[in-house]
């Protein structure tokens, strides 16, 4: 218990530095893009939101595939967790992506080839976290969702291909492509790792709290 | 050989059953008519606008009257413990996944037989040998994910709306490769221009059809 | 399926466990039914009994515990079991929509019944059915329904029945005639496990007791005694 809150206060330290330095890093170090102007600084931001989203659902499919096959609690937990850090930064991700299209292309909404499928994934993974409160029993929700985790994550690649696929047909404004600069690149990369960190933290911050559920559950069970 | 006759036999009572009530099938059929009706109005009657919007429509109409159909899938199951019933059996839990997945597939096309030429003839569009191609492995996918779905959503408390929930995500990318490659094949191009889309399709299936088969077993679990 | 007797065609349950989230609803059943024995289960609602009936019927899968049913083991040949198990429960597993004779049908394939016309002819004698036997279930009186039931789990002519509260869904015409086509089914030997919440009644059936309570095993007897009054008294100190 002790090792664990420790171990949780250093990563919050750690993320928080990592934090303070990417904004530094995007705000004022590194020079405003040439063509877009001030928002582009939001790609910092953006990029990062987008590896993590898939980096918490590729989390949500091994807790699934475990849960399924181990039957233990714990991935049942990690996997869970692991969608809600998701389904957040998804979120994050859609709202940078509008506020972003808005200066540059005129419009909130553009249906981007990656802000489609995110948008498609975001439902994906509501769906995933809406079917538990619908079943009977715990076990059962959670193997469920453990179901929908698998079943959608597997869907992941055939979305992208069929969207990427479908985008080429009609053409519509790509938000960014093209290199970038080494102090752009630097600028990303520390970014990817500063959200990563934060990804991390959030992640154990959300078990520990599901764990105390759990305990405050069985407490209550044990009083009644 | 045992298997399939077992996988069979749960396909015979489905149909048979299907065949007493007439539930799935007409109601579904009806259905189908009423949207292609209403999207009639919705998008005007103008040649042009159809032609455009006639991709699209069909696979609205078709993804919704599967929904439904999928739902019916494990309701007889579930009166009088059916399901339960087939469990008891000496049959393996994907010997029961493909049993309702037949059965499913041939619900669905029976509507899709029916609503198609109707659907060309409304709207003056003819029906080639590559949209039949497209229909019947997009119906495929459909109920690949769909059965599974299906036998999960009977087990919740809200099971209508759980199924389209879950179900609806999971089939976009068949639903894009859908429309994208019947808007081709209305427009009567040949194979090679809608070969992408179909490789999509097929992907979808196999990879689907697999994946359902393994995990199904934990979705009727208890 | 074979007509030969196995060896042993008994039950064996060892620490068996199941949990649904926090709630433990088997903790730990050790139990022992040797081949031809009837073993009746007995305990207030929520002990368990349910649960344990369904592991044993290969719906619900255990936590824990060994489960070995005529010598095989529940976890690696369910299948294998499930074509020696007969399970009658207040469900009749029977669709509405299809008549007698086609439901008897289909089981009769899941099962891979042998000359399956004349077995459905026997069972629905047994069960006294047969003028029955082409009208759609859903027209047949609940008690019709429940008899057609015991002739579905007949059909494959199973070693090991399971009854899950038989008292509950049948009425008292089919009743009798369950224990009779347990007793008389070509006098084949066979074991059955039944939960039940009549002990008065079933006590003429069984020579082995079980009494369960928040699932556990709080009280078990072979040869069963007729004296009511001391098993009365036992229940209510165990389950207290």
């Amino acid at each position: 218990m002790k090792e664990n809150h420790i171990f949780r206060m250093a990563l919050l330290g750690l993320t928080t530095i990592a934090m303070v330095v990417t904004m530094y890093l995007i705000f004022i170090w590194v020079p405003t893009e040439y063509e877009m102007g001030v928002i582009q600084r939001i790609f910092y931001l953006h990029v990062p939101l987008a590896w993590l989203a898939f980096l918490a659902f590729f989390l949500v499919f091994i807790g699934s595939v475990m849960y399924l096959w181990k039957r233990q609690e714990k991935w049942d937990v990690l996997a869970h967790s692991s969608a809600e850090v998701g389904v957040a930064f998804t979120t994050l991700f859609l709202i940078t992506g509008i506020i972003w299209a808005k200066p540059v292309w005129g419009v909130w909404w553009t249906w981007d080839a990656r802000l489609t499928a995110a948008l498609v994934l975001w439902l994906m993974y509501l769906a995933y976290l809406i079917i538990r409160p619908y079943t009977a029993d715990e076990q059962r929700g959670a193997r469920f969702a453990a179901i929908v985790g698998i079943v959608g994550f597997i869907d992941v690649p055939i979305v992208a291909l069929a969207i990427s696929l479908w985008r080429t047909q009609h053409p519509s404004a790509v938000i960014f492509e093209g290199g970038l600069e080494s102090s752009m690149l630097a600028t990303l990369l520390v970014s990817l790792v500063a959200f990563t960190l934060l990804y991390w933290l959030l992640l154990t911050l959300r078990i520990a709290i599901r764990k105390d559920e759990v305990e405050l559950k069985r407490l209550k069970e044990l009083r009644d | 050989m045992r298997f399939w006759r077992k996988v069979l036999a749960i396909t015979w009572k489905d149909v048979l059953s299907e065949f007493r009530t007439r539930e799935i099938i007409f109601s579904v059929l009806v259905f189908t008519l009423l949207v292609i009706v209403i999207f009639n109005f919705a998008f005007g009657g103008g040649q042009n606008t159809i032609q455009m919007v006639a991709p699209g429509m069909l696979w609205i109409t078709f993804t919704f009257a599967g929904v439904l159909s999928l739902n019916r899938s494990f309701i007889i199951e579930k009166e009088e413990g059916c399901l339960e019933g087939l469990m008891v059996c000496p049959v393996s839990r994907e010997g029961i996944y493909l049993g309702k997945m037949l059965a499913s597939l041939l619900f669905m096309l029976s509507v899709e037989v029916v609503a198609l030429p109707i659907f060309a003839i409304l709207f003056n569009l003819d029906i080639s040998f590559q949209l039949i191609v497209i229909t019947l492995l997009t119906t495929v996918g459909f109920v690949a994910v769909g059965v599974l779905f299906s036998a999960l959503a009977i087990n919740t408390k809200a099971r209508e709306m759980v199924l389209p929930l879950l179900f609806l995500p999971i089939v976009v990318p068949l639903i894009i490769a859908a429309v994208e490659g019947s808007g081709l094949a209305l427009s009567g191009e040949s194979w090679g221009e809608i070969a992408s889309w179909l490789q999509i399709i097929g992907a979808f299936d196999a990879i689907f059809l697999v994946v359902s088969f393994w995990v199904f077993s934990y979705a009727i679990e208890e | 399926m074979s007509d030969s007797i196995p060896l042993s065609s008994g039950v064996e349950v060892q620490e068996l466990t199941k949990t649904f989230g926090n709630n433990r609803a088997l903790r730990g059943i050790d139990l022992q039914v040797t081949y031809g024995d009837f073993l009746i289960i007995f305990g207030p609602n929520g002990a368990g009994k349910t649960t344990l009936l369904k592991i044993l019927a290969t719906i619900m899968k255990p936590s824990s515990g060994e489960v070995r049913i005529g010598g095989l083991d529940l976890k690696k040949d369910a299948e294998e079991i499930r074509r020696r198990v007969g399970v009658v429960t207040h469900q009749t597993f029977l669709y509405n929509n299809l008549t007698a004779r086609e439901n008897l049908e289909f089981y009769s394939r899941m099962y891979d019944v042998a000359e399956a016309r004349q077995r459905i002819h026997e069972v629905v004698n047994t069960v006294g059915m047969a003028t029955r036997l082409n009208d759609r279930v859903s027209t047949l009186s609940r008690g019709m329904q429940q008899r057609l039931s015991i002739a579905r789990a007949l059909l494959h002519k199973p070693d090991i029945m399971l009854l899950d509260e038989p008292e509950t869904g049948l009425d008292q015409e089919a009743l009798p005639m369950l224990w009779q086509a347990l007793q008389n089914e070509e006098q084949k030997k066979r074991t059955v496990v039944m939960t039940t919440h009549n002990l008065e009644r079933s006590l003429e059936l069984g020579n082995h007791l079980v009494i369960l309570a928040k699932g556990k095993i709080v009280h078990e007897q072979t040869g069963i005694s007729p004296d009511l009054s001391t098993l009365r008294k036992v229940y209510e100190e165990t389950t207290r």
